[in-house]
């Protein structure tokens, strides 16, 4: 039998249906896949007695001649973000540490109801506040990929950096992941694996600790476009507990996937040539263009102009949102109280916000506190909110020329843990080729288009019009077939 | 015609302005962003869900019927009513508001300019009829309480309340006396209570007041305001009106300015006292909630609003009035208040049924029975209407045994208070009591004669011009029968007698 591990989503859902190979068998591999990783840190807490209650559910139901969940037997990864009940649920942060909530996230029971199982808690930045990794309180998750001829640990993107590591070391076939400002498309992006936010509002928020309420999105991380479709399939649908949600349904995207794109449009925003990418992105851009228009697309010249304006923007609106979003965790009700000697009521607030949470989150609260203040709101967070809106009409007028937009997922490859961890600026910039798609609440993908000459993932970009993910994932299954991505980071740990 | 109530201060008189804020929780079954429960009393905590103590990842969902309570108050001061609103957070740290805001609404309410018209009250020095405007009608969460009390360090904190639904209504400053202010609270309580958005329960904290007042000498412009919180009875917000104006002109012509600050009110000296002054006011940083949508309400929902409104106090006295041929004291006492009017509206009715007659005709019988007997002998009993004794129905029937002739109105009053004591039927008490009136002429012309026998004196001076003792020989011969006869029986007889 060969290594389960190594199995995709679809693969394992089928090999199970089929009698190939037993549930079991696949959480067993996966949860010593997931002992064996401790180097990787990609796990906050395992479970994985869960992946085998779930995994023996799925085989018993079969030999009961049941019919399976589309995701029966496969086990998964859950973003530490989604609350989960019973099982500790922290964001990656201290002031959460040992918070156990008593409900279970939408999106995730959603994933259960499916069939699938839970190997634990993946890692992240902390609050979902970064793109690398490094901000979580549990410690950095370590890519498992590194440079030829390099030991350096590298970033494994973020903040769903634990999903992705996981997911490219093959510890798990796919994993949840969030995504406010490119939080599920760069990690997937420079690990070299699948990852997809859809429109926003397809995904219920009900049970995610929320970042920024406006921007954030449940999406899917795994190793191919199909099995992408799958995990979302699963995942999204209308929730009346969360006001944003979409009252449509679901499409069968698994089922609808289409690589070839003959009739289809598909944009080249001009703005993206940024000065600063790296010139593998460049060339590994220009090659999705050409394997585009191999699989029967147009391609077209768009113009998105304030594309330069969307980091500066969403840098100001997703902080005001969170500064407000993180006020509950103040050491009343849950979650870490610092009480010092004497203290009153502000002491208290002040100690515990002060010890529980890290660096980057106090420096978004400060940022968001300080847009939102009387005299600042209308030079900060209006402006933003009018150039969110700008931003958005870009992409209205884009669609009246094409169906689809590709664009690189990152400007650079991998970077290397603490490269820029003293420069939030730089790692801010990670995000330019991702915010601008979350303003506008689109759907977007990144997809594996190669390796640089370090022998590092790139990722390639495709961002749809709302509510089209089947059109981003077609085209991203397009490229996917041209690239022959087969590529995986080579075991050090 | 402006009001005539004046500070007097050493250096003149000075005018007051006030404009209130009144909280008001919304009468609903559960809370304005959860499935919370919302009754009063409940042991702490216990109404308290996962969205209230803003557990990690909840999100709020808009209770519409709160929205519905909202528009309709809106429509009962016909306001116009914004058919897209939108939610702000206000954000500020304290142990009793768990998400660490409170969504409220700022930029766009949901109500926005209406009115409402307090009656001049020449007693209470309000000389005429007075339309004080609204200006706008919000909707916002309540926070929870803390309890000081419990512990000899701690404090504890009661969920409860926290995001209960309030409705936010906000006065221009157009009253000039506390007068006016309690007018104008007992008019918005009432309409509140007929449009059955609040219960308007000020001791249990359902309806609240946050008080501004500002002085100034006649043709002046206005002058800086404080601003008392959460004042929690009628009396103390008049109270407080006065107490305030006074210190400020007091505070003015020592020569002092006002600064614009937060008050409390202390009801046992009736006194307002600094809570926080506006340099160190909150910065609530509002800004829109990115959790919920805009609000956007459509014609089939403002016209169910609007069909579901009761006849409104106003309205229902003038149709008392032209309609019914009330005085327009008694329509206003039975409007005043919207369980009075339905008492009333339910004795009317079963009095109609009763004596087949229309309603239009006993409404008089009604009215005045309802104000001069019931209303005392409740209040002699230590009762209030809605916890009568006696329902509408027993009222009508008792009204019935008068109109018909069976017992006197003096009869009837013995048997109201026997009704209030026993619960019984007044036909049963009559029956039981031997009350049914005396009509036979027979009976009461001996009962006459016995009397003008026995008061010979009396007799002459009558005849002799002393008109007034026609009323000494009633009353003389209703108490030889014990209060049965039939009063206009007497007097005929009384008269052919004297005659």
């Amino acid at each position: 039998m060969s290594d389960l591990t190594q199995l995709g989503v679809r693969a394992i859902r089928d090999g199970v249906a089929g009698g190939e190979f037993s549930a079991r068998e696949v959480a067993e591999a996966c949860n010593a896949a997931v002992a064996e990783a401790g180097a990787l840190n990609a796990f906050i807490v395992t479970t994985p007695e869960r992946a085998l209650e779930a995994a023996d559910r799925a085989d018993s139901a079969r030999s009961a001649g049941e019919t399976l969940g589309p995701l029966a037997g496969v086990p998964i990864g859950m973003k530490d973000l989604f609350a989960t009940r019973g099982v500790q649920t922290t964001a990656a942060s201290h002031i959460l540490e040992g918070f156990v909530p008593q409900y279970e996230s939408t999106v995730s029971q959603r994933l259960w109801d499916a069939g699938a199982g839970m190997l634990g808690k993946l890692n992240l930045d902390q609050f979902a506040m970064g793109s690398s990794n490094e901000t979580s309180y549990f410690g950095n998750v370590s890519s498992p990929w590194r440079r030829a001829g390099s030991n350096a640990a590298l970033a494994p993107g973020g903040s769903s950096g634990g999903s992705s590591a996981a997911i490219a070391a093959r510890l798990c076939p796919a994993a949840t992941g969030t995504d406010t400002g490119g939080s599920i498309r760069q990690p997937a992006a420079i690990t070299g694996i699948c990852g997809i936010k859809p429109t926003y509002g397809r995904c219920s928020r009900w049970g995610i600790v929320a970042f920024a309420s406006s921007l954030d999105q449940a999406g899917a991380m795994a190793r191919s476009v199909e099995d992408c479709a799958i995990m979302l399939e699963a995942m999204a649908g209308f929730d009346p507990k969360d006001s944003t949600s979409i009252d449509m349904p679901v499409p069968g995207w698994t089922k609808a996937l289409d690589a070839s794109l003959a009739g289809k449009r598909v944009g080249i925003p001009r703005e993206y040539r940024m000065d600063g990418t790296d010139a593998a992105i460049v060339a590994s851009w220009d090659q999705g263009i050409a394997w585009l228009k191999d699989a029967g697309a147009e391609i077209v010249d768009i113009s998105l102009p304030h594309t330069n304006y969307a980091l500066p923007a969403y840098y100001i609106i997703a902080p005001a949102e969170a500064s407000s979003n993180l006020a509950r965790y103040d050491g009343v009700r849950y979650g870490l109280r610092d009480l010092p000697a004497g203290a009153n009521l502000q002491d208290m607030y002040a100690a515990t916000r002060a010890a529980g949470f890290g660096e980057e989150v106090k420096r978004r609260v400060l940022i968001g506190t300080y847009v939102l203040s009387a005299g600042y709101y209308d030079a900060y967070y209006t402006q933003a909110m009018k150039v969110r809106t700008l931003v958005a009409r870009d992409f209205i007028d884009a669609w009246a020329r094409c169906d689809v937009i590709l664009a690189p997922s990152t400007p650079n490859a991998a970077f290397a843990l603490g490269e820029k961890l003293a420069d939030p600026l730089a790692m801010y910039l990670n995000d330019v080729f991702s915010v601008p798609a979350s303003l506008a609440g689109l759907p977007a993908m990144s997809v594996p288009a190669g390796l640089d000459e370090a022998g590092l993932p790139l990722g390639l970009q495709l961002i749809g019009q709302p509510f089209d993910e089947q059109g981003v994932l077609d085209a991203a299954l397009a490229i996917e077939q041209r690239a022959g991505f087969t590529a995986k980071p080579e075991r050090w740990w | 015609m402006m009001s005539t109530y004046r500070i007097h201060g050493a250096t003149g008189e000075w005018e007051v302005v006030i404009g209130l804020e009144v909280h008001a929780q919304v009468t609903s079954n559960a809370k304005l962003f959860s499935g919370a429960a919302t009754a009063f009393g409940a042991e702490p905590n216990a109404q308290v869900s996962l969205v209230d103590a803003a557990m990690p990842g909840m999100l709020p969902v808009l209770n519409r019927e709160c929205i519905r309570q909202a528009v309709r108050t809106g429509m009962a001061i016909e306001a116009q009513i914004n058919r897209w609103s939108r939610f702000d957070r206000k954000n500020y740290f304290y142990a009793d508001l768990p998400q660490g805001y409170q969504i409220s609404q700022l930029y766009h309410p949901l109500v926005g300019e209406g009115s409402l018209a307090i009656e001049a009250d020449e007693k209470a020095g309000i000389a005429e009829d007075k339309l004080i405007g609204i200006e706008r009608i919000h909707v916002e969460q309540d926070a929870g309480k803390l309890m000081h009390d419990q512990h000899p360090t701690m404090s504890y904190v009661d969920l409860n309340r926290s995001g209960v639904a309030l409705m936010e209504i906000v006065s221009r400053p157009d009253m000039a006396s506390p007068a006016e202010a309690g007018a104008y609270l007992r008019k918005l309580r009432a309409i509140l209570r007929y449009v059955g958005s609040c219960d308007g329960n000020m001791e249990e904290g359902s309806m609240r007041a946050d008080v501004n007042v500002s002085v100034r000498k006649a043709g002046e412009p206005l002058g800086t305001r404080t601003e008392t919180k959460n004042v929690n009875s009628v009396r103390f917000v008049m109270q407080a009106i006065e107490h305030e104006a006074r210190r400020q002109v007091e505070v003015l012509e020592d020569g002092g300015r006002i600064v614009q600050e937060t008050r409390l009110f202390d009801p046992g000296s009736g006194t307002t006292r600094s809570m926080r002054s506006k340099e160190d006011a909150h910065d609530y940083r509002y800004f829109p909630d990115p959790d919920l949508l805009p609000l956007e309400l459509d014609q089939a929902f403002l016209d169910e609003c609007r069909a579901s409104l009761p006849e409104l106090p106003d309205a229902k006295r003038r149709r008392y009035e032209s309609e019914l041929g009330l005085s327009s004291y008694n329509a206003a006492v039975l409007t005043a208040e919207v369980e009075t009017a339905r008492w009333f509206e339910a004795l009317l009715l079963a009095s109609a049924t009763a004596q087949g007659k229309p309603p239009a005709e006993l409404a008089k019988q009604a009215a005045n029975w309802l104000i001069s007997e019931l209303f005392g002998a409740l209040n002699k009993a230590g009762h209030a209407l809605e916890d009568s004794p006696v329902t509408p129905e027993r009222g009508a029937e008792l009204l019935a045994l008068v109109g018909k002739g069976t017992i006197s109105g003096s009869i009837a009053k013995q048997v109201l208070e026997t009704m209030l004591e026993t619960g019984d039927a007044p036909a049963a008490i009559v029956e039981r009591e031997g009350l049914v009136q005396e009509s036979d002429t027979g009976a009461i012309e001996a009962a006459v004669d016995e009397v003008l026998a026995a008061n010979p004196e009396k007799l002459a001076e009558y005849r002799g011009g002393k008109d007034k003792l026609f009323g000494f020989f009633v009353g003389q011969v209703m108490r030889a029968m014990s209060g049965k006869a039939n009063p206009q029986v007497i007097n005929e007889v009384l008269k052919r007698r004297l005659g």
